[in-house]
């Protein structure tokens, strides 16, 4: 794996090898130090250009305790609000000889063209609309360690799929893993032809009883301005997922930040069928393992200093 | 110099024979070989094989083996001038049309300024009797800075010279508005170019919408955006009994609606572009910024019906829309890319190789439709008979090329058909009795 862009650039052994790398992470994860040298003396730059909270910090605390120098740029404080194209700003960050860029960009398809103009190793951390990789491996992770394994699992992910690249990403590998994947939100905000992923698409949540595991998506205010949906009020007597709703054998599982009282209702954020902390606590160890299997894994663009072992 | 609504710089009068071509012109029924011979830039002998003889002065090509057509005509072209050389002006554009093939084309009105009074207009003619090589016609604007409010004064454009009316790259939203153009077209005259698009379906839009915008997650611009104003159109354009033209057609509904309405005698035609006759929306997912433009790429069952169109004669010419554009413009994501691609020099090469070659249409089909955009806007089609202007493109349709390896003679380089091997080259391109392309054999294809 030369750059991770999109779930495509992984088939199954590929996300299971990943996810292998992140369940090691997650034992040093346990330690009172949590620092491994597998990347030290290497750069890696986070470039953001949309706001995000998790994403970023994960990314950032990964690189950390991969013992590599990071760089941190966000959008707003640098010379791409003086109006440096994308192009101009990967060849200035190039100059500093990075061996990965993490990019998080408004607009489709940013992070592969950066791969185009680059050396480094890019990391997709979320392109428009697009696509969310580090997003669906985490999710992945977080069901592989709660249930085994995906095979034959029902997952229906529940909201606006029309704006979500988790949900892209999310439908790519939850069906490579083996699981069936449903779709069920209002119906402005499914994509026309999203059935082409491999997925069903229910506009009620009349069988929602039949899935194990509920994937809700994050309900944006702005989508009532542009008139997808009536109201939140609305939005949430249909689509809302509380402990009515909930079966007991029921996984509960948000990408976040969550509206609270408007996709998921407080109860069920709160209960213990909630996976929503498990994703947050394994976004760090995934991306630990994407970055370590760029830059250190067998497949490394370039090889790594020298064989380092991550367990002690 | 100016040809019956057309300007250009002129040049030496061609002296030449053309030999051994094979003569393909579908209407004067030519479909063999023979021999041409253009004096002081006028076809003045056209014979059987090895019969005619070059007079003194006069340079002989050798051309058994090649192809000779009417030289085409594109009623759709964006030359960018004024306000946007860095992308295209009238000497590169009119150097990149010679080089595929044609001999006359029809520049729009979307510059900087707008095409939108006679000042302007006359500023181009001007212009292009300086540096166009090949004659070059030009539409007005329909409204004001393209705005929809307010016509622009057509009847004085018209004396101006322009061949008809557009507010291309918009559409002209208001029906209430579209009517009075028509009403006034009685008094102007000109044909009126459509670029049709229902707004609020397509704002913010940056493909078709289907399978491959579903999974890029890429807002989509359905089909019915385009056709539901083609049929409000073609039935105002019927009411009035005025003479429209819908440009670059994408939707399988719109050639529905299209021949519809010609079914019920209104004066309405429509032309579909090289790209949407070759290439579908699939080829979006590389996110390449190269494949975006306006309308979009779609879907196969609407490129079948295009093709049909072009068969049964709902679709009355191919028009190349070409679009240049900088290459640091389309250097970002795809979302934020203009619209647009280039067209002029791969028009005829991608239609034979896709379709003609494949045997899908015919090559006197292919050749009847890149010369059939003349006459919708009142021009002189060009034709292989004695007496006329030497119109005339000479092609190696063996010849295989690959799209940008040497170049193109536009000045961008935005080709939704870069890297792709092509059949056909042209090697000579005869425009109003001038030499304005010559790419010989031997010579570098520079396209």
């Amino acid at each position: 794996m030369r750059h991770l862009l999109s779930i495509d650039d992984l088939d199954r052994a590929g996300i299971e090898r990943v996810l292998d790398r992140a369940a090691s992470f997650a034992e040093v994860a346990g330690r009172e130090i949590k620092k491994v040298p597998a990347l030290r003396g290497r750069t890696v730059v986070n470039l953001f250009y949309e706001a995000s909270t998790r994403t970023s910090s994960s990314f950032e605390l990964a690189a950390k305790r991969l013992s590599a120098d990071l760089v941190s740029i966000r959008a707003a404080t640098s010379a791409v609000a003086k109006g440096e194209s994308l192009k101009d700003t990967i060849a200035t960050l190039t100059a500093y000889d990075p061996a990965a860029i993490v990019i998080r960009s408004p607009h489709a398809g940013a992070a592969q063209l950066v791969a185009g103009w680059t050396d480094a190793a890019v990391v997709n951390a979320g392109d428009g609309k697009h696509e969310h990789p580090t997003q669906a491996l985490l999710d992945v992770f977080t069901l592989r360690q709660r249930l085994g394994s995906l095979d034959g699992v029902k997952i229906w992910i529940v909201g606006d799929v029309l704006h979500s690249r988790v949900a892209r990403s999310d439908i790519l590998a939850f069906t490579r893993m083996g699981a069936q994947v449903t779709l069920s939100g209002p119906p402005t905000l499914i994509p026309r032809g999203i059935e082409a992923l491999g997925c069903s698409v229910e506009p009620t949540l009349d069988r929602l009883p039949e899935a194990d595991v509920v994937y809700v998506l994050r309900m944006q205010h702005e989508r009532m301005q542009e008139a997808y949906v009536p109201s939140l009020r609305e939005y949430a007597m249909r689509y809302q997922i509380g402990m009515d709703r909930l079966q007991p054998h029921q996984l509960l599982m948000h990408p976040g930040p969550v509206n609270r009282g408007v996709e998921l209702s407080g109860d069920a954020i709160d209960s213990p069928q909630a996976l929503i902390g498990q994703q947050v606590e394994a976004g760090v160890v995934v991306r630990m393992a994407v970055l370590y299997e760029l830059l250190a894994g067998v497949h490394a663009s370039r090889t790594a200093p020298a064989p380092i072992e991550v367990a002690a | 110099m100016s040809v019956k609504g057309l300007f250009f710089r002129g040049g030496r009068e061609a002296e030449l024979l053309i030999r051994g071509a094979h003569l393909l012109d579908p209407r004067t029924g030519l479909d063999g070989p023979g021999d041409v011979l253009v004096r002081a830039g006028e076809i003045a002998e056209v014979g059987a094989p090895g019969t005619l003889v070059a007079p003194e002065g006069a340079e002989t090509i050798e051309a058994e083996g090649l192809h000779l057509f009417p030289g085409f005509v594109d009623p759709h072209v964006h030359f960018r001038t004024p306000g946007q050389e860095h992308k295209e002006d009238l000497a590169t554009g009119t150097a990149s049309a010679a080089a595929g093939g044609f001999t006359a084309v029809i520049a729009m009105p979307n510059t900087s300024p707008t095409v939108d009074d006679a000042p302007v207009l006359r500023s181009l003619r001007d212009a292009a009797e300086l540096q166009a090589r090949v004659p070059v016609g030009f539409l007005a604007a329909i409204t004001k800075g393209l705005g929809g409010e307010v016509l622009t004064e057509m009847a004085e454009l018209r004396d101006a010279g322009a061949l008809g009316f557009t507010d291309d790259g918009r559409p002209v939203s208001s029906a209430g508005m579209l009517r009075k153009a028509l009403q006034y077209q009685r008094l102007a005259g000109g044909v009126l170019g459509l670029h049709e698009e229902d707004t609020t379906l397509s704002n913010g839009c940056v493909m078709h919408e289907g399978e491959v915008s579903a999974r890029l997650g890429l807002a989509g611009y359905p089909s019915i955006g385009e056709s539901t104003i083609v049929a409000r159109d073609a039935a105002i354009a019927a009411f009035e009994d005025g003479r429209m033209h819908f440009q670059h057609l994408s939707a399988a509904e719109s050639v529905e609606a299209l021949a519809y309405w010609k079914g019920r005698g209104a004066q309405v035609t429509g032309e579909a572009s090289p790209h949407h006759l070759t290439l579908t929306h699939e080829v979006v997912r590389t996110l390449d910024t190269r494949y975006k433009m306006n309308p979009p790429l779609r879907a196969e069952a609407d490129r079948q019906a295009l093709i049909a169109g072009l068969k049964d004669g709902t679709i009355d010419c191919i028009a190349t829309d070409h679009a240049p554009h900088a290459k640091h413009e389309k250097e970002v994501p795809f979302e934020e890319a203009p619209n647009g691609v280039t067209g002029l020099e791969t028009s005829f090469a991608s239609v034979y190789t896709e379709l003609v070659k494949p045997g899908i249409i015919p090559l006197s089909l292919l050749v009847e439709k890149l010369t059939s955009g003349a006459a919708l806007f009142d021009l002189c089609t060009p034709k292989i008979e004695v007496g006329l202007p030497a119109n005339l493109a000479l092609l190696d349709l063996d010849a295989e090329w690959v799209v940008g390896e040497h170049g193109y003679a536009s000045r961008s380089q935005n080709s939704c058909f870069f890297g792709r091997s092509f059949n056909g080259v042209v090697r000579l391109t005869v425009a109003a009795g001038t030499v304005a392309h010559r790419a010989l054999a031997g010579a570098e294809v520079t396209a």
